[in-house]
C-alpha cells in the first residue's frame, strides 16, 4: 500500500518534470536563433578614422559629424545581397533633409563598391571606408548590413541589424520629427 | 674586443625578450579568441571561425593588447560592446544565476540520495 503510493509520487513528479521541460522547450522553438546584442540606450560614439571611398583622403570622425541634427550610419557593401535589397529603401531615406545618411563600406573592394553605386544610385552624403572591419566592431556591429541612428551629440539612438524595410524606415521618419 | 662582445650580448638578451613578448601575445590572442564567442556563427569561437566578424575580432583583441589592455580589460570591452552572450565564460548574476547553482545543487541531491541508498544498505 505505501510502495503503491511512493510509485505513484513518483510517477507524478517525473510526468510534471516532463511536461515542463516540454512546455519550456517547445515555447524555445519559436524564438529566434539570431543573437541581437542589447540595445544600450544612448551610447555614445566613439572617434574613429577612416578614408573617403572616392577621394581616398583620411578623414575623421569629428569631421563627419558636424552640422546635422541626426546622422545615420549604414553598413554597407557590394558583396551583400541583403544590401542590394535595402538599398531602394535607403534612397528613400536620403530625401529626408533632416538627416545625413553616411556609408560605411565594409571589408569591400573600392571599383565593386563604386559600380554598385553607379548601377543603384547613390544615397550617402559620404561614403567612408572599413577595410578590415574594425569601425564597425567599435560601433558594435555584427554584420552588413546594419544601420545606426545617430544624434547631433553623437549618440547612438537606435540601431536596426539588417535590411532596412518600410516598418524600419516608418520607426526612423519617427525619430527624426 | 671584451666591451663588443658585452654588447652583443645586451642586444641578443633584448631581441630574445622583445620576441617572448610577441609570443605572449599571440598566445594571449589564441586564448581570448577560444573564449569569446563568434555570434555569426553556430556554436563556434572567434579563435575557430573564418567569418568576417572573426577575421576583425581577431585584429580588435590585437590592436587592444599592443596598447597594452590586460586580458580581463579585453573582455570586459567586448562584453560592454556586444552583451554576455559574446563571453563562454558569463558572469554571476540575477540572469545566470541558475546556469550556475543548478549543476552544484544536482550534484548535491544527487550526492544525498546515494549516501542515503548506502546507509540504509548498511543498516
Amino acid at each position: 500500500m505505501k510502495n503503491k503510493k511512493k510509485n505513484k509520487i513518483i510517477i507524478s513528479t517525473l510526468l510534471l518534470f516532463f511536461a515542463f521541460c516540454f512546455i519550456v522547450l517547445f515555447k524555445g522553438l519559436n524564438n529566434s536563433n539570431i543573437y541581437v546584442p542589447p540595445q544600450k540606450t544612448e551610447k555614445i560614439l566613439k572617434n574613429f578614422n577612416s578614408k573617403d571611398l572616392y577621394s581616398e583622403n583620411k578623414i575623421s570622425s569629428d569631421q563627419i559629424f558636424v552640422d546635422s541634427e541626426f546622422y545615420a550610419i549604414n553598413i554597407w557593401s557590394s558583396w551583400c545581397a541583403p544590401c542590394r535589397e535595402e538599398h531602394p529603401k535607403l534612397m528613400q531615406l536620403s530625401k529626408n533633409k533632416s538627416l545625413k545618411l553616411i556609408g560605411l563600406n565594409y571589408k569591400d573592394n573600392p571599383k565593386n563598391a563604386k559600380k554598385f553605386i553607379n548601377e543603384f544610385g547613390n544615397p550617402y552624403f559620404m561614403i567612408i571606408t572599413d577595410k578590415n572591419g574594425m569601425i564597425s566592431i567599435d560601433l558594435g556591429a555584427i554584420g552588413v548590413p546594419e544601420t545606426f541612428i545617430i544624434n547631433k551629440d553623437k549618440k547612438i539612438i537606435k540601431r536596426f541589424l539588417g535590411s532596412l524595410n518600410e516598418e524600419r524606415l516608418k520607426e526612423i521618419n519617427l525619430i527624426l520629427e | 674586443m671584451k666591451l663588443s662582445i658585452f654588447f652583443l650580448i645586451i642586444v641578443i638578451i633584448f631581441n630574445f625578450t622583445k620576441l617572448n613578448s610577441v609570443e605572449n601575445n599571440e598566445e594571449l590572442k589564441n586564448k581570448i579568441s577560444k573564449n569569446i564567442r563568434c555570434l555569426i556563427c553556430q556554436g563556434q569561437s572567434v579563435y575557430d571561425s573564418q567569418s568576417d566578424f572573426s577575421v576583425s575580432m581577431k585584429l580588435i583583441i590585437e590592436k587592444k593588447l599592443s596598447e597594452g589592455l590586460n586580458e580581463n580589460e579585453i573582455y570586459d570591452f567586448l562584453i560592454n560592446q556586444y552583451g554576455q552572450w559574446i563571453s563562454y565564460d558569463p558572469e554571476f548574476n540575477k540572469k545566470t544565476f541558475i546556469l550556475w547553482i543548478l549543476p552544484i545543487l544536482l550534484f548535491l541531491i544527487g550526492g544525498a540520495i546515494i549516501v542515503r541508498k548506502l546507509i540504509i544498505k548498511k543498516l
